[in-house]
């Protein structure tokens, strides 16, 4: 009985913590891709870059409140920095978008397009970010590091394993559920919000009821730009913050965008923890778990181990594969907004 | 009087194209220009690394080209296709490492078979079982994952063998000590068969699902390459790739090259430095012209036509009786080939091949770059793009720094703003590329040598 708790607590500690805390940021990331999809109608290849943006500019600013020393107890500095780069992101997108995009709307240029033009941003903010704050790992993280300890738990509870929580792990998913939470009230209740459904459902009928399409524009670009940030923020003080990695960060997050079917918000949801928890569970070494299970002896010297961590993104990129092979048009087909 | 009104477009049209041709031979003739400028100001030496370079981009943009200006397929995934291509010049050329072979040769090869295997009894299941339900996800998801695991399990131990043997210099199986010309082929041939499956997957889905899939291809394929030791020797590099050209040190042993050089006026060093790069020179222009040949007859063969009607109306062309998504993969390996050829013949060139060195700024968006600017659908102008673009992006390193010192002459050395702004200036690179990609897309769309109008009048 105990060895079986034992296995739980180490699949617990491994793959659920872990993956509740990077799916959240996942879902987050691939919330802001299925927005800008559903009405602007393409996909944003620099979402990753937005989100670098907006996690640079928290970063600088937590740096500058470190050093006047504000601080806010056992939480981090970054939480009290973050309207800073979230005003930033809005800032960024809306110039994107009132000096890049807009002209192609006008146009009523084919999505392939939009692709390049996205990849042409994603090059001058990817740029601007490495001009700004430079390639190099950027650990931000400070206040208390963990909720609950590994060696606390295992003290308390006699078990073996133990169970450790991050301060940033359970931040990140109290954040989420309240900002989807908001998200999905304000599509769902407000004016604004129907009128957003209205016009990703069918432009032409929205434009014909007198929904204003350069508002609906700009809100979908707001609120994706407060997502990205946040979800880039999470990310980097869960890890830590390096430009490259939220380049890397692109193909999980489409990934989970579209296993959830693109266009759909409750769909890149959970996308983002089905690719966050087959991520973690297939480049997990199994052995000591069935040690407790099994006993030690009959297992050879294996790490049993399906895919070696090396490998993490072949992950995000083999469901895609079944995805677009299986059910292309995801898991909540037909549905968008 | 009046003219017919088609004698009068036919005049007019024809107007057109000569002043069209007229602006390109002196494009290209700048282009020459600037090559020779960089000869007398710099060296003739750096000079030809440049043109060499130039080549090779200009064939990864032909490929490309034949991508996205036939057919309108969006390809983020080039890095990887070149980086088969790379690997190709490894596994023709280079030596075999025959204890690696002895100690693990045959596992290896029995652990992919096994892999490929169960591959195919899965797609035969997949197939048959299209009436099982819920069975058919179970079966295929049991027979891979069974298989998958079973190969891995074969695999293992010989692939932990072969990089046991002598880490420091082999570890890996080494090649097949063929000619490195042949690599060039089998490097198209590698990266063909990528860019099938990735077609195969995500072709005849929506537009955005390819460029994501070949986004994700090219990374994996990279992390292959910088894991997989026993195959590449990942990121311990392979290098001393044997060449298709003389060796400088066996050049300078020649008497008549001492004395060919002594003519010249050229210290031995430089001299041979310069034969080698000019030979390099003559071998790419020669397989430039030919896939240049190849692609222009192409495009005005009723194929391309075809191809031409696909891209500007699938529908039109679906009705037509053309199955768009077939062509749609044909065109997609073509170009791929082209990238892997180019990946290939860069490996040549280096005479290494090191994983790392691929970035997708480098092999996947400079490559888009060329294309867009040169003129998307028009051939000439992705080779005149991949020249262009290709020499700025190495000049553009020294003129970013020698702006960034300019720009910060008034602050003293040790300033912390200067300091950073010197350091960073290579990113000005990203910016730079991400500003000439949306001012071609915005004000010249059709690039800097348009695609020829085909339409009969």
């Amino acid at each position: 009985m105990e060895s079986a708790m034992n296995a739980l607590i180490l699949i617990g500690n491994y793959i659920v913590v872990p993956g509740l805390a990077y799916g959240s940021q996942l879902a987050l990331g691939a919330l802001g891709v299925t927005m800008i999809y559903a009405v602007l109608r393409f996909s944003n290849f620099g979402h990753g870059e937005i989100m670098s943006f907006g996690t640079m500019l928290v970063i600088l600013t937590t740096f500058a409140m470190q050093s006047a020393g504000l601080a806010i107890g056992p939480l981090p500095t970054a939480l009290l920095a973050l309207p800073v780069g979230i005003f930033g992101a809005i800032g960024l997108c809306l110039l994107l978008d009132r000096y890049v995009y807009k002209f192609y709307r006008q146009q009523r240029a084919s999505p392939v397009i939009y692709l390049i033009v996205s990849i042409g941003t994603m090059f001058i903010v990817g740029g601007l970010v490495r001009f700004i704050i430079g390639p190099r790992d950027r650990n931000f993280g400070d206040g208390e590091r963990f909720i609950l300890k590994a060696g606390e738990f295992k003290a308390n509870t006699g078990f073996s394993e133990g169970l450790a929580i991050k301060t940033a792990q359970g931040i990140t998913v109290l954040t989420t559920f309240f900002v989807v939470g908001l998200v999905f009230w304000f599509l769902n209740y407000t004016r604004t919000g129907k009128s957003m459904r209205a016009f990703a459902d069918n432009e032409d009928l929205a434009l014909l009821s007198g929904v204003n399409p350069d508002r609906v524009v700009k809100i979908t670009w707001i609120i994706t730009a407060v997502l990205a940030t946040i979800a880039g923020t999470l990310y980097g003080l869960d890890k830590s913050y390096k430009p490259l990695v939220y380049l890397h960060l692109l193909l999980p997050i489409f990934a989970a965008a579209i296993v959830g079917g693109v266009g759909n918000p409750l769909g890149a949801i959970a996308g983002g923890y089905v690719i966050a928890f087959s991520e973690l569970a297939i480049t997990f070494a199994y052995k000591k778990v069935f040690a407790y299970v099994f006993g030690d002896g009959i297992l050879g010297d294996g790490l049993l181990q399906l895919l070696s961590t090396d490998y993490k993104f072949a992950v995000s990129f083999m469901i895609l594969v079944i995805v677009l092979l299986v059910k292309p048009t995801g898991i909540f087909s037909g549905k968008t907004l | 009087m009046t003219k017919h009104p088609k004698t009068h477009a036919l005049v007019h049209q024809e107007k057109a194209r000569t002043t069209q041709s007229q602006r390109n031979v002196l494009l290209f003739s700048g282009m020459a220009s600037l090559l020779i400028l960089v000869g007398f100001v710099q060296s003739w030496n750096v000079a030809f690394s440049i043109l060499n370079m130039c080549l090779i981009s200009a064939i990864m943009a032909l490929g490309v080209n034949i991508q996205w200006g036939y057919a309108g397929l969006f390809n983020v995934g080039i890095m990887g296709f070149a980086a088969l291509g790379g690997l190709a010049g490894v596994v023709v050329s280079m030596p075999p490492v025959d204890a690696a072979w002895e100690a693990g040769g045959l596992g290896v090869v029995t652990g992919l078979v096994a892999g490929i295997i169960t591959l195919v009894v899965g797609m035969v299941v997949w197939r048959f079982g299209e009436r099982w339900g819920r069975w058919r996800y179970a079966a295929t998801g049991c027979i891979l994952t069974i298989g998958y695991v079973f190969a891995r399990t074969l695999i293992e131990p010989s692939i932990e063998a072969i990089e046991a043997v002598d880490p420091a210099r082999t570890g890996y199986l080494g090649g097949f000590g063929l000619p490195i010309i042949v690599s060039w082929i089998v490097g198209g041939v590698f990266a063909a068969a990528a860019a099938w499956v990735v077609g195969k997957i995500s072709l005849g889905l929506r537009a955005d699902y390819l460029a994501i899939a070949t986004l994700g291809i090219s990374e994996i394929i990279i992390y292959v390459l910088k894991f997989e030791d026993w195959l590449s020797r990942g990121v311990k590099n392979v290098t001393g790739l044997p060449r298709p050209v003389p060796y400088e040190v066996d050049l300078q042993a020649n008497s008549w090259f001492v004395a060919l050089a002594d003519d010249l006026n050229l210290s031995l060093v430089d001299a041979s430095s310069l034969v080698v790069k000019v030979s390099y020179a003559a071998l790419f222009t020669l397989v430039l012209l030919t896939i240049l040949w190849l692609s222009e007859t192409a495009l005005r063969s009723p194929w391309g036509r075809m191809m031409r009607a696909i891209r500007d109306n699938e529908t039109a062309a679906n009705a037509m009786g053309k199955n768009v998504t077939k062509q749609h993969l044909v065109v997609f390996v073509l170009g791929s080939a082209v990238i892997g050829i180019a990946g290939a013949m860069l490996v040549t060139l280096d005479g290494q091949f090191t994983p790392t060195s691929y970035q997708p700024l480098r092999f996947t968006f400079l490559i888009w770059v060329m294309v867009i600017a040169g003129g998307s659908g028009n051939n000439w102008g992705a080779v005149l793009g991949g020249f262009l673009i290709w020499f700025f992006w190495v000049e553009a390193e020294p003129i970013g720094l020698w702006l960034m010192d300019v720009l910060t002459s008034g602050l003293p050395p040790s300033h912390w703003l200067r300091i950073h702004l010197i350091e960073s200036a290579a990113h000005t690179r990203l910016m730079t590329m991400g500003t000439i990609l949306l001012l071609v897309l915005r004000f010249s769309p059709r690039g800097l040598i348009p695609e020829a109008r085909r339409s009969a009048f």
